[in-house]
């Protein structure tokens, strides 16, 4: 643990109705970095959220803040502030009032509260839309309204729960540069929800990625898109192509009925693994040259790519991402780097696989 | 489907509304003008504004006002209660069943109830206070009419709190307001346009009892209910009971246009 920390999670568990929803979760955040809790719907992602922001009770364990433990620290004494899915605007109370709402709870003074307000509405480009209700407000607006909430009690620790995904493509793309941009700017920390994992990758400074109440991995966005530890994270993050091989040596993988040169090494002989290829990392090639000898069975015109749809004679199906066209129903091949070939072990704990993983870069075989 | 075809739907309603809603207005107004002789006259309206009807009124306005505060001071919690109970359905049925019943039933089974030789004052006289004259006091008038009218009010506070989205309270915390500040910031304001009908469905009623009075009060209390039901059967003085009638309506209207659901912003505070 570091000096840094501001939020630890010590072997938090959470059940509701005999349903364990988190199970023995430890973590730690850090100030001013922006989080993603990342995952596919009932992964336990919001628990985690709702369990900081005080709106729930761990079944067990301890949730430390700034080194106390706030198991038992009802919401409104935390100093979080959560930017909600729907927004949860009062629908009773003017842009102004909905952003002051907290600091005239806090009893500040008249002076003081209009200043940070309008600093507050200031910072999220709606300067003029003080005395709008939120009824006349679009869906990017109201977003900006609720972070501005947010942020004018200057809260140590800003939780956002899924809070682009009612906004259509457009916005949502544009508001995560706002997001980031706005995490920089304030400096504080920044816990996100969603189940968007381009969302993720494009924001974050850290990704938990969550299954079945359990964090399955954390990392960098890069970390977890190179370096999938099991077959939900690869197939959860970006598109994989996941097949199942044989570790026959060091630097040496066998699959789709032959064998290769990886860059993995240190596991066990004929261990059964499970691979990756990103459908990028394959490259469409003569039938003669290629590594792997595939027909392609299906084409996907994707505007920057192509998505090729291909199978292999062991009837292994493997996603093809190319600028070049390909002919359905051709037999084409593919070939890939050393390096593109990510090597799986079954239930390895992110510990292992981090060390193991470690041991490559070291050596200099890293990627 | 046409404008034509849509407005011959319209003609049973109309029809209905002119014949039982207009026309009675109409002739309760055209009776108001007559005197005990059958001519036209303001005297029912000079009448009315002596002190003996002004009195009246003000008693009047003074019982439903108890009536309804009484009414939602136990309505609100329990409606608060409800909602956040497992079979909240089932709670609110059972609590709705009694407006089920024949109001007649109910006020005769008080007069069981409140008598002298009844539960309630053998209650009292174990516990040493000894019987008290309940019955034929204004005590159980209002006591009576806040039983009979619970339902009434619970159901739209109920429906409105129901309908309350929990992320608004789960805001409210979550910006530093304790239990009772998000109540009195958010969940009141918020579910008022409820409270608001609640009131209407109670007060209104409450203004023209005359089962109630007659039979709970013994008469103890005269309510314009009471006096409008006097002149039409016993005094026979058809005018007067018709000019208190347009004053009912006249305050009827006034509640609901300022009880009335504005839209949200233009009741709401003013800027800080």
């Amino acid at each position: 643990m570091n000096q840094n920390t501001i939020i630890r999670f010590d072997q938090v568990t959470h059940s509701f109705d005999n349903t364990t929803v988190l199970d023995k979760v430890s973590f730690e955040i850090e100030k001013g970095k922006f989080y993603t809790l990342l995952g596919p719907s009932g992964c336990g992602k919001t628990t985690i959220l709702r369990l900081i922001a005080g709106f729930m009770e761990p079944t067990d364990g301890k949730v430390y803040f700034n080194e106390e433990i706030i198991n038992h620290v009802p919401a409104h004494k935390r100093q979080v502030n959560t930017v909600f899915q729907d927004y949860a605007l009062f629908p009773h109370l003017n842009v102004y009032e909905n952003v002051a709402f907290g600091l005239k709870i806090k009893k500040k003074k008249r002076a003081e509260i209009d200043k940070k307000v309008k600093e507050a509405l200031a910072f999220v480009n709606l300067e003029d839309y003080e005395t709008r209700e939120i009824s006349e407000m679009s869906g990017g607006q109201r977003q900006r309204v609720a972070i501005a909430r947010a942020i004018v009690n200057e809260p140590e620790v800003i939780l956002l729960d899924e809070p682009l995904s009612a906004l259509d493509l457009k916005l949502r793309t544009e508001m995560q540069y706002e997001l980031k941009e706005l995490q920089q700017r304030l400096g504080i920390t920044f816990i996100f929800v969603t189940h968007d994992q381009e969302e993720a990758l494009a924001m974050s400074d850290e990704i938990f990625v969550m299954d079945k109440g359990v964090i399955q991995q954390s990392g960098t966005p890069m970390d977890i898109y190179d370096e999938p530890i099991n077959r939900f994270v690869a197939d959860f993050i970006g598109e994989s192509n996941i097949t199942s091989g044989v570790m026959v040596e060091d630097f040496k993988v066998a699959f789709a009925g032959k064998e290769f040169t990886c860059v993995d090494r240190d596991l066990k002989t004929d261990e059964p693994v499970e691979i990756v290829i990103r459908p990028e990392d394959l490259a469409i090639t003569e039938e003669e040259n290629g590594k792997l000898r595939v027909r392609v069975d299906s084409q996907l015109f994707r505007g920057v790519h192509y998505e090729i749809c291909c199978f292999d004679e062991y009837e292994n199906e493997w996603l093809v991402h190319s600028t070049k066209q390909a002919t359905v129903g051709e037999r084409i091949g593919l070939t890939f780097e050393p390096e593109a070939i990510h090597v799986m072990r079954f239930n390895e704990s992110e510990e292992d696989f981090d060390k193991r993983l470690e041991g490559y870069t070291e050596s200099g075989y890293g990627k | 489907m046409g404008n034509k075809s849509r407005n011959l739907f319209l003609i049973p309603y109309v029809f209905w509304i002119a014949l039982f809603v207009v026309a009675p207005i109409i002739l309760v107004l055209f009776y108001s003008f007559r005197g005990l002789d059958g001519s036209f006259t303001l005297s029912n309206y000079q009448h009315f504004f002596s002190s003996t009807y002004f009195q009246l009124t003000l008693s009047s306005f003074w019982y439903a006002f108890l009536i309804t505060l009484f009414t939602l001071l136990i309505s609100y919690p329990t409606a608060l209660v409800l909602t956040k109970m497992r079979h909240k359905q089932l709670w609110l049925l059972l609590i709705i069943v009694p407006s089920w019943i024949n109001i007649l039933l109910k006020v005769y089974a008080f007069l069981g109830i409140l008598g002298t030789y009844g539960p309630f004052n053998a209650f009292l006289d174990v516990i040493g206070i000894g019987a008290v004259q309940l019955l034929f006091t204004d005590f159980s008038f209002v006591f009576v009419s806040v039983y009979i009218f619970i339902p009434f009010m619970i159901l739209p506070i109920f429906n409105a709190l129901d309908k309350l989205n929990p992320a608004f309270v789960d805001a409210s915390r979550d910006l530093g307001a304790s239990s009772f500040e998000t109540f009195r910031k958010v969940i009141f304001p918020l579910t008022i346009n409820g409270v608001k009908a609640g009131c209407q469905l109670v007060f209104i009623p409450a203004l023209s009892l005359f089962m109630i009075t007659r039979l709970i009060a013994g008469n103890q209390v005269i309510t314009l209910g009471t006096a409008i039901e006097q002149h039409f059967l016993v005094t026979q003085d058809w005018g007067m009971g018709s000019t208190i009638a347009v004053f009912l309506i006249i305050a009827m209207i006034i509640i609901m246009f300022l009880s009335g659901n504005r839209k949200w912003g233009l009741t709401s505070g003013k800027k800080a």
